[in-house]
């Protein structure tokens, strides 16, 4: 389509016209392409790349290694069990004594949230502080640094509680990452992921009745 | 002195300046793109709060789908010289006794993430098209007899030792799934590695906000 416009000269009489315009190319084509390749481009770019959670379990036990012995006092349960359900007691669950009382909350911001904000008060406020601070201009600190301040304070930290994850076989992968989140909103400094054990188990079956937890809990 | 000619104008606009916003903007696309590299199995991956971004590369991505098939995928590494993943592939080779023609090496390098036996690896090399690719995909194989993943980790870890694990499940996937690749990856003596989440914003009761 590209259209050449010449202005043929005029022969003959008259004197010779100056050529009024140049020439034109037809850019329909160009603009057409440029404007698909455009789109393209626009739509398979990913802007945000997607972001990770950075999670850290304590190394397994070797084989004829005892288990560290937990301060049972500190030991902060929670029970994720079959349709987002979320429970927790404090303690150790010893089936020749009496079993410990088990709440059932969620995962707003009221529920699990609130229980290890409540627990994990003095190192939530440490970190919390810091990141002020840091934010408002007292603290002048690069980031990574602020990085490394928030693991010396979790190493420090002598009265948060220990968080035991146990999570029953029902349960999407979802709820792992809330409760991991979880973690990391409340700077909760010491946790990891147990499997749920039969005492837990029947507890668990108790609190929420035989309806749901008949297919959770096998 | 004739008739009076008409003279036939149509307009004209003048396209430069769209032209040249045109190819700026063309520009800025291409050198920004980064292409996502064809992934086995559609993962809608959980929220979190972080926004600590993926690593570039030296990555080891463990992929879950909603149907709890595994896929495994690891980068060339920065070096790509070094052709990690033509090793990694060749000693799964040796490991389960296949011999991988440079051809099929070659078409591996150039893939993403897989899920599927080893030995059904060189007829998914092969396949003539995607389409016969995806169908082969079934997941690795996790369980104690033949686990397969854990080879693909070791052997990853073998030829690049600064690796870095992630995780990509799937929010439907199912929990021992999901636990059984960390039990896999904690055998490996990995038990540092992240969890690929989606961003979401983050909400404190009142009386725990610090003023």
């Amino acid at each position: 389509m590209a259209e050449i416009v010449q202005d043929e000269g005029h022969k003959g009489k008259g004197k010779r016209k100056p050529k009024k315009h140049g020439t034109h190319i037809d850019m329909t084509p160009m603009v057409d392409l440029a404007c698909l390749l455009l789109t393209f481009f626009m739509l398979t770019t990913a802007f945000n790349k997607p972001k990770v959670m950075e999670i850290i379990l304590p190394e397994k036990p070797k084989e004829n290694e005892k288990p560290p012995e937990l301060d049972k006092d500190r030991a902060l349960n929670i029970l994720l069990v079959e349709n987002d359900k979320v429970l927790w007691y404090v303690g150790l669950a010893d089936p020749n004594k009496t079993l410990p009382v088990l709440t059932e909350v969620d995962f707003s911001k009221d529920g699990i949230r609130k229980v290890l904000l409540q627990r994990n008060k003095e190192l939530y406020a440490r970190v919390a502080n810091m990141k002020k601070d840091v934010t408002e201009g007292k603290l002048k600190i690069p980031r990574d640094s602020v990085e490394s301040r928030i693991k010396r304070f979790y190493k420090q930290d002598k009265s948060g509680p220990i968080v035991l994850i146990k999570a029953a076989d029902g349960v999407k992968y979802r709820n792992i990452v809330d409760i991991m989140d979880e973690m990391a909103i409340t700077n909760i400094a010491r946790y990891t992921l147990v499997d749920i054990n039969p005492v837990e188990k029947m507890m668990v079956k108790t609190k929420l009745g035989s309806k749901s937890s008949v297919t959770a809990i096998k | 002195m004739g008739k009076i000619k008409l003279a036939v104008k149509t307009p004209r606009i003048d396209m430069t300046p769209m032209v040249d916003l045109f190819f700026l903007l063309l520009v800025f696309f291409i050198l920004t793109a980064t292409f996502r590299p064809e992934e086995a199995a559609p993962i809608k991956t959980p929220t979190s709060t972080s926004s600590t971004p993926i690593p570039d590369s030296h990555l080891v991505t463990i992929l879950i789908s909603k149907d709890d098939k595994v896929f495994f995928n690891v980068d060339n590494g920065t070096d790509s010289t070094e052709r990690i993943r033509a090793k990694v592939l060749q000693a799964i080779g040796s490991q389960y006794k296949i011999k991988f023609t440079p051809k099929e090496i070659k078409k591996f390098e150039g893939l993403a993430s897989f899920g599927l036996p080893a030995d059904k690896l060189q007829a998914f090399l092969n396949a003539p098209d995607t389409k016969t690719r995806e169908a082969m995909q079934i997941g690795i194989p996790i369980d104690s007899i033949d686990n397969q993943l854990m080879m693909w980790i070791r052997f990853a870890r073998t030829y690049n030792n600064n690796l870095e694990f992630a995780i990509k499940g799937d929010g439907d996937a199912n929990y021992p799934v999901v636990k059984k690749v960390i039990a896999i990856l904690q055998d490996n003596n990995v038990n540092k590695f992240n969890l690929t989440t989606d961003l979401k914003g983050v909400e404190i009761p009142e009386e725990f906000i610090i003023k």
